[in-house]
């Protein structure tokens, strides 16, 4: 075999590599393998200038192999195939290495076996590399279309920016009117203006745009095909069910929230005059001149905050919306009756960014906080007399012990991931730990998923406030447009491919195929197996059914995955 | 060195469904062996038999499918198949008078980060204990 040229970087990734693997070691390690040209350790390989001192690298060295040892490659292989192409190398002779997330992460009680591992993974990458071909990507025309899911302040602006960068757009809703949430709210912070009023604003922006077609009582009941070219079928309900089949070339999901609903008896709930925050945020919204409830004036109010979030059982997330809102709603309770007492009941108050001037508003308005400890957190009751009472802990006066005597309790209830169990298989979307939708990176890759082409935003992928929602849903629109502008999709040309000369046409690949992307073929007088790379998703699984072993997949041959194998077998000393 | 790190097990995984489970793992500090390497490929359905029986040959302890089970997005029978290519490989253990015990297969979805540890900790433990 000829030589090759292959460059090495080995990234720390500030720390979260190098605290836990010696990263001079791995070099130092692996510095003198056979075609290793350029062995070097950056402090994060994906910065700009890391980047460029690697196409530089590439030149100067003339390299034709290149291994960057970081993160998971559902991070980072796009950049370092754009380095290499940037170089003038085929991106195909790259390989990423994932030293953080399936090495020094998995293993921070063991920094030698983590470093050890370390050799072993970049030893059996630069096998791969050295084995590695030039390939080119295949292109497919693109779908220009988008379905959107969920017709809340997410989705309805989505809908709104995909239709304006050219793209078409269906947007489908499960209940029987577009709005969401946003629609049932009254005055918002920091423009104050009413919620229902900017929705309808955005749906008459929807009507004028026939790009748009809404479908509501609708759900997406199954996807197929592949990113570019994706087909889903749609029912709709009512008096005329229907059937829809559509053609996509991506999809944003936006589904949105539910509230956290408590149970009987958790800070009173079920007593007379225990209410949660959606439930009060109503009543203050339509309140004119005074607060009632159940026609009664209320006078003293107690909020009571991080019901059912940051729990050690259950929720464990803070919900991020739930302290602002409560707080801009003691605001509001302040302009409808200045005289109301306002007691906010609080573990910490997480007022981030601007919210924080609304806070100090509130209290300069009357509303008193007080901060509970976490393992003693208030009681509510209702006393024989009638009297509504929270009983609380204040850290802020020297742990005291008070009763307060209210009028209604508000309980500050959090967001909860909607339960979407039909939708969440049908399009296999990642949900994390929290229950919500999990994207690829928080900051690198926020609103893609490990489904290329399907995209989240808004509260699905957690607790976020209406414009945080809209700012996602707008990072989705852009994201969209890369993949569906150019009309054409670059997919991986990691497909199968038949070497002619052991081929004996026995027909177990053509049978096992569910593509057909398998045909028959004359090749030095013998009918021979061939695969049309369009047709073929690149699985592999005609690999192994092969007899004669005349099958590779393109990127993972066999003698790759030989040489990984002895590679990582083989234990370095550190 | 500990002795669960002197025991050598070969993960395959793949690159849309139990590679970012097992990514998630590391992501939450979960611990394992570091005598637990990974190679990922598209789909369970495309690894060779003769890649488990070579990686048993020439120094691992053990292989452990992290197959897609029923999320596989290209083939509707990838349970089945990867089924079959673990028992192919096991067959060729027995011949060679291996232990098939060798060969551990199971479904580790996108998010499994807590099973994947926990299933390939006992593996560990049971190659470890020779109990495989």
């Amino acid at each position: 075999m000829s030589e090759r040229r292959i460059g090495v970087f080995i990234c720390h990734c500030g720390g979260n590599i190098s605290d836990y693997v010696d990263v001079a070691a791995v070099r130092d390690a692996i510095k003198d393998e056979p075609d290793v040209v350029v062995a070097e350790t950056t402090i994060f390989a994906c910065a700009d200038a890391t980047q460029t001192d690697m196409v530089q690298a590439i030149r100067d060295h003339n390299l034709d192999g290149l291994v960057v040892a970081s993160c998971s490659p559902k991070l980072h292989t796009f950049t370092f195939r754009g380095v290499s192409r940037r170089a003038g190398m085929n991106p195909y002779l790259y390989t990423q290495v994932n030293i953080r997330e399936q090495n020094s992460w998995a293993h921070t009680d063991d920094h030698e076996g983590a470093t050890r591992k370390a050799i072993q993974l970049v030893r059996a990458g630069i096998a791969k590399t050295r084995l590695s071909t030039p390939l080119t990507p295949l292109e497919v025309e693109t779908t220009p279309k988008t379905l959107v899911i969920g017709g809340g302040i997410a989705g309805l602006r989505a809908a709104v920016g995909l239709a304006d960068i050219g793209l078409g757009v269906f947007l489908i809703e499960k209940e029987p009117e577009i709005g969401g949430w946003v629609k049932k709210f009254g005055t918002m912070y920091p423009s104050g203006r009413q919620g229902g009023k900017l929705i309808d604003e955005l749906i008459e922006e929807v009507r004028r745009r026939p790009e748009i077609v809404v479908f509501t009582n609708a759900e997406l009941v199954s996807k197929s095909g592949s990113f570019g070219n994706y087909k889903v079928e749609i029912k709709i309900s009512g008096e005329k069910s229907m059937g829809l089949a559509l053609d996509v070339g991506s999809i944003v999901v936006a589904t949105g929230f539910d509230t956290y609903q408590p149970e009987v008896g958790e800070y009173g709930y079920g007593i007379d005059g225990v209410v949660t925050l959606p439930k009060f945020k109503q009543m203050v919204d339509s309140a004119k001149g005074e607060l009632v409830y159940h026609g009664r004036p209320v006078k003293n109010v107690a909020y009571i905050y991080c019901v059912g979030s940051r729990q050690p059982e259950g929720n464990a997330y803070c919900s991020r919306y739930c302290c602002a809102a409560t707080v801009h709603a003691s605001l509001e309770v302040a302009d409808v009756d200045p005289g109301i007492h306002q007691y906010h009941l609080y573990r910490d108050i997480r007022t981030y960014g601007k919210f924080e001037l609304m806070y100090t508003q509130s209290r300069e308005r009357g509303s008193v906080y007080m901060k509970y400890p976490e393992e003693t957190p208030p009681t509510v009751t209702r006393r024989s007399s009638g009297q509504l009472t929270v009983t609380t802990r204040d850290l802020l006066t020297g742990g005291e012990d008070l009763e307060i005597p209210v009028d209604l309790v508000v309980l500050v209830t959090g967001m909860v991931p909607r339960k979407n169990e039909k939708l969440t298989n049908a399009l296999k979307l990642p949900v994390g730990s929290d229950g919500f939708y999990n994207e690829i990176h928080p900051k690198l890759r926020p609103v893609e998923t490990v489904v290329d082409g399907v995209m989240i935003a808004g509260a699905c992928q957690g607790p976020k406030s209406s414009y945080e929602s809209v700012a996602s849903g707008l990072a989705a629109v852009t994201q969209s447009a890369t993949m569906l502008k150019k009309g054409v999709a670059e997919l991986d040309p990691m497909v199968a491919q038949v070497t002619p000369e052991s081929c004996t046409m026995c027909g177990l690949c053509e049978e096992t195929c569910p593509y057909d992307a398998v045909s028959r073929t004359e090749y030095e007088g013998h009918e021979v197996a061939q695969i049309d790379a369009a047709v073929c998703k690149g699985c592999g699984g005609c690999a192994p059914v092969c007899p004669e072993d005349a099958i590779d997949l393109r990127g993972y041959t066999d003698a790759q995955i030989r040489a990984m194998i002895e590679n990582l077998a083989e234990v370095p000393v550190v | 060195m500990s002795q669960s790190a002197t025991t050598r097990v070969l993960v395959f995984s793949t690159n849309n469904i139990s590679d970012p489970g097992i990514d998630l793992a590391g992501s939450r500090h979960l611990h394992y062996s570091p005598g637990v390497v990974v190679i990922s490929l598209p789909c369970a359905s495309g690894i060779k038999p003769s890649w488990i029986v070579h990686a048993l040959t020439h120094g691992f302890d053990g292989v452990f499918i992290a197959a897609d089970g029923d999320e596989c997005a290209y083939l509707t029978d990838c349970s089945k198949r990867s089924a079959g290519i673990a028992e192919q490989a096991q067959a060729e253990l027995v011949e060679r008078g291996l232990s098939p015990n060798r060969v551990r297969l199971a479904a580790v979805c996108s998010v499994c980060a807590e099973p994947f540890t926990k299933q390939v900790t006992e593996f560990v433990e049971d190659l470890s204990e020779a109990v495989v």
